[in-house]
């Protein structure tokens, strides 16, 4: 690398506050041409926000934002656009109804000179596209109708290839599995050798110390160090972003993991022979109480559908569930949860409502334990505040919309619910997609409480780290089929990856 | 809680730093019709000195009476983001069931079945729910999109109505449903009463029952109520038939309120019962208004038509007024949307 590439963008004491929550304080940073620019901190840390400022989607913030030496101030992401800077937001934005073509172009639909939409051409570039992305998907297709990390793959395609020179991605790994990922760096890569700038934010330590070459730390709205990435470790980011030493986390699951012996209770959850399509060939399973059993496999292995089968929201071809011995008919969702069976979604667009308050998203599937004729809102309150502080979630108001926290504050909100009046089954889907290390760790410390309430506890991810950090059994999930089982033994990550 | 009728349903109580401008901008929704219904008070009581009297407050309170009891059902439906457009055609039908299970004089040439009063009247409440059921169903159970079932059952409930009174005239109805729709009691009338009493029971439930509460999370997020065990396909079922029975009340009082029960009686009632809920600023997209927001919605509209009738214009013209002064209101209903959303992210 050359020594100083000049800097093509920079943020001078720039500061964000939204109402009383002050997400950004006085902070410098700077991106070059041709660097790929990690960004790393706990959740509500400011990084999304700081991100927003330069796509233009926040105009209203305190600074001096420098594009090429020139002031600007970008006043929609328009402009943002037309100065060359895409990004990928940590929500996936896509357009379900539209085909994956169209999502590719969203925006940019290639055109003839009668201002007539090319589709043929629009197809067969959007399927180039993907294919260096390595993603082989119909470009004809519905978008909703690909799983989840595909989806992200195509909107990540998106903003590859509009030909912007500033790339910002926020957490796009968080959906995708280790081939998916590695396919992206080599993307990234390129794209770095053409002189293009990115900017790469990610709770996965190791992902950022092997893309990234420079390392910008974020703690509480503050930027807390810029480092080249060569002269630092995992131990030293992770002690910088939490700002206290943090001994066992630097430990990452790489090591030998020992699984618990067997727990003792009795199964309360046992599904038997379910198939549904090409996702689910044959499973059976059993889960008993107070053990928490993991289901590793690449995305799109059908460890969706097999999360979403076990909560009643696809009914199985052939197969059935039990839920404490008894049958689980058609009865959707409602169905399930009477039985006793939660679920927590892998988005959280899917769980959580963005426009409510905390409290409201909290007490959703507990309310009949809440109200008789009518709700009781005090004790609803109490019972959210209550939650808020066991997670620390942040900030911590119970009246706080949704949708104004960051990313891993919503998802402490979505297991919070389970926390006070714990089911009998929890169907959790990739539990800590998009959560900093000590969240994770909280996450870890919640699941472990619940255990050792006497819950059965399904964990569905195509992390290993998550599985490995929480279960004491694994399965293995490889296109729809069981392929292996680790119990009572010694696994790692790499044996795992190995099985899948 | 927060008892202010007009809020308590969409307010969260602004968090204590939050600028003025903020709250404006995230209660836009609530704030822009009422600033509406003010001006447009403010501005006939000038123009016209026949408008502020008591008399006419009494007027206006009468004339959105029956609007009021099909919007307050409506409400619930549109909180769940679907829509009814069968709302009038259910009331006529019900308003012409009922005086069809009522012995009619001789000269009225229909071929009734007669049973007494209360019977003719839960029938009447049979027949309204029976439409609710047949839109519920073909909302949840088919899969057909709300627009298009009660587009559908629009149709059916007139056909219902035209074979009942095959162009005939009724007069006469249950003496209950009569003095509900044209008495009163201390001068106040009936109907007006009975509006507010299903527009506040509509609102209680709305927001202090566990059914509230899921309407409008359904209507904010269906994917997550159902992901959250939220029997969601009960809720929209439920709202369907909540809507036809509470338009089957307002056919049944309107009929007696208007003195005859005969064919397409209730048409105008659609447009009027859709813009009183969207005009108040409840969402279209679900999940954000309710029964307060519709209450001032009705009074928009109430003051609007009534105050157009005080002051000297083209009555054509004031056709045209009503359009514009609807089209605004949608205007506001999508911009606070997309303000929230922006505020919110
Ligand atoms: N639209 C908004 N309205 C109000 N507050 C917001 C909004 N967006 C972010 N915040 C607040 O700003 C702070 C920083 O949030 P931000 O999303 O930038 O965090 P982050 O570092 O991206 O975290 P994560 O890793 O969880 O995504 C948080 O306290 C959050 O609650
Ligand atoms: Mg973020």
């Amino acid at each position: 690398m050359a020594d100083a590439p000049p800097p093509i963008l920079s943020l001078v004491g720039v500061s964000k506050a939204f109402g009383g929550v002050q997400a950004l304080q006085d902070v410098d940073f700077t991106l070059r041409a041709g660097e790929v620019h990690g960004l790393v901190g706990e959740n509500g840390a400011g990084k999304s926000t700081m991100m927003k400022i330069i796509a233009g989607v926040h105009a209203d913030y305190a600074g001096r934002f420098l594009l090429d030496g020139r002031e600007v101030r970008f006043r929609s992401t328009r402009d943002a656009h037309a100065a060359g800077i895409a990004m990928v937001h940590q929500e996936l934005s896509i357009a379900p109804d539209l085909s994956v073509a169209e999502n590719v172009f969203l925006g940019t639909q290639i055109t003839n000179r009668l201002g007539m939409v090319q589709w043929r051409r629009m197809a067969q570039e959007a399927e180039s596209l993907l294919a260096r992305l390595g993603v082989h998907a119909d470009p004809r297709q519905q978008m909703g109708d690909l799983p989840i990390g595909m989806q992200q793959l195509v909107e990540i395609a998106r903003v590859l290839f509009s030909g912007a020179r500033i790339i910002i991605l926020d957490e796009p790994t968080s959906a995708l599995s280790p081939p998916e990922i590695a396919r992206l760096f080599s993307a990234l890569r390129h794209l770095r050798a053409a002189g293009r700038s990115i900017v790469f934010i990610s709770h996965f330590i190791d992902d950022i110390l092997s893309i990234a070459d420079t390392v910008t730390v974020f703690r509480n709205g503050r930027k807390i160090m810029t480092v080249p990435a060569a002269d630092t470790t995992k131990g030293g980011l992770i002690q910088s972003m939490i700002g206290r030493g943090h001994a066992e986390l630097e430990e990452s699951y790489t090591n030998d993991i020992r699984l618990a012996a067997p727990a003792a209770g009795p199964v309360v959850l046992e599904a038997d022979g379910l198939c549904l399509g090409r996702s689910l060939r044959d499973v059976s399973l059993s889960v008993r109480a107070g053990e928490v059993v993991g289901i590793y496999g690449f995305m799109g292995c059908g460890q969706a559908e097999l999360a979403r089968v076990l909560f009643g929201k696809m009914t199985p071809e052939r197969g059935s569930i039990r839920v404490a011995g008894r049958r689980l008919r058609r009865g959707g969702t409602a169905g399930a949860r009477r039985a006793g069976v939660a679920f927590v979604p892998d988005s959280r667009r899917a769980m959580l409502f963005h426009q409510e308050p905390v409290y409201k998203n909290t007490s959703i599937s507990i309310l009949g334990r809440l109200s008789r004729l009518f709700l009781k809102p005090a004790q609803e309150r109490a019972l959210a505040q209550r939650q808020i502080e066991a997670l620390r979630i942040r900030p911590p108001r119970v009246d706080a919309l949704l949708g104004a926290l960051s990313g891993g504050n919503q998802q402490k909100v979505a297991l919070a619910k389970w926390l006070t009046y714990p089911p009998k089954v929890l169907v959790l889907s990739e539990p800590t997609r998009g959560m900093d290390v000590g969240a994770k760790d909280e996450v870890v410390k919640i699941v472990h409480g619940l255990k050792a309430q006497g819950l059965a506890v399904v964990i569905v991810s195509s992390e290993p780290e998550t599985v490995l950090s929480m279960a004491d059994r694994i399965l293995v999930l490889r296109k729809g089929e069981l392929v292996r089982e680790f119990a009572d033994e010694i696994v790692s990550k790499d044996r795992l990856l190995e099985a899948a | 809680m927060n008892d202010d009728i007009t809020s308590a349903s969409t307010a969260h109580p602004a968090p204590a730093r939050r600028g003025l401008g903020a709250i404006a901008r995230s209660q836009m929704r609530n704030i822009a019709p009422f600033l509406t219904l003010i001006v447009l008070i403010v501005f006939f009581s000038v123009v016209s000195p026949s408008f502020a009297t008591l008399g006419n407050v009494g007027n206006i309170l009468t004339q959105v009476s029956v609007t009021g009891i099909i919007a307050a059902g409506l409400t619930f439906v549109i909180l769940c983001a679907e829509i009814d457009l069968s709302v009038a055609s259910i009331a006529n039908a019900t308003g012409i069931a009922v005086a069809y299970f009522t012995l009619q004089d001789s000269y009225v040439n229909i071929a009734n079945v007669p049973v007494p009063g209360w019977v003719a009247i839960l029938l009447a409440l049979v027949a309204c729910s029976a439409l609710g059921v047949v839109n519920a169903a073909g909302l949840v159970v088919i899969g057909i999109p709300s627009f298009i079932m009660t587009l559908a059952m629009m149709q059916i409930a007139a056909g219902i109505s035209a074979l009942l009174v095959r162009g005939q005239i009724a007069y006469k109805i249950p003496a209950l449903i009569s003095t509900l729709g044209s008495g009163s009691v201390g001068g106040i009338p009936c109907i007006v009463l009975v509006a507010a009493f299903v527009l506040l029971l509509s609102h209680l439930v709305l927001t202090y029952t566990r059914f509230g509460r899921y309407v409008y999370l359904v209507g904010s997020n269906r994917e997550a109520a159902e992901n959250a065990g939220v029997n969601v396909k009960l809720i929209l079922g439920a709202v369907m038939v909540i809507s036809a029975v509470c338009s089957g009340i307002a056919g049944m009082l309107g009929v007696a309120h208007f003195g005859s029960a005969q064919q397409n009686e209730f048409d105008t009632y659609l447009l009027d019962s859709i813009a009183a809920v969207v005009v108040g600023g409840t969402s279209l997209f679900g999940g954000r208004g309710g029964i307060g927001n519709t209450i001032v919605g009705l009074f928009v509209l109430g003051v609007l038509n009534n105050g157009l009738d005080h002051v000297n214009i083209d009555s054509f013209l004031k056709i045209l007024i009503r359009g514009l002064i609807l089209l605004l209101a949608l205007i506001i209903n999508v911009y606070a949307q997309r303000l929230r959303e922006t505020s919110a992210d």
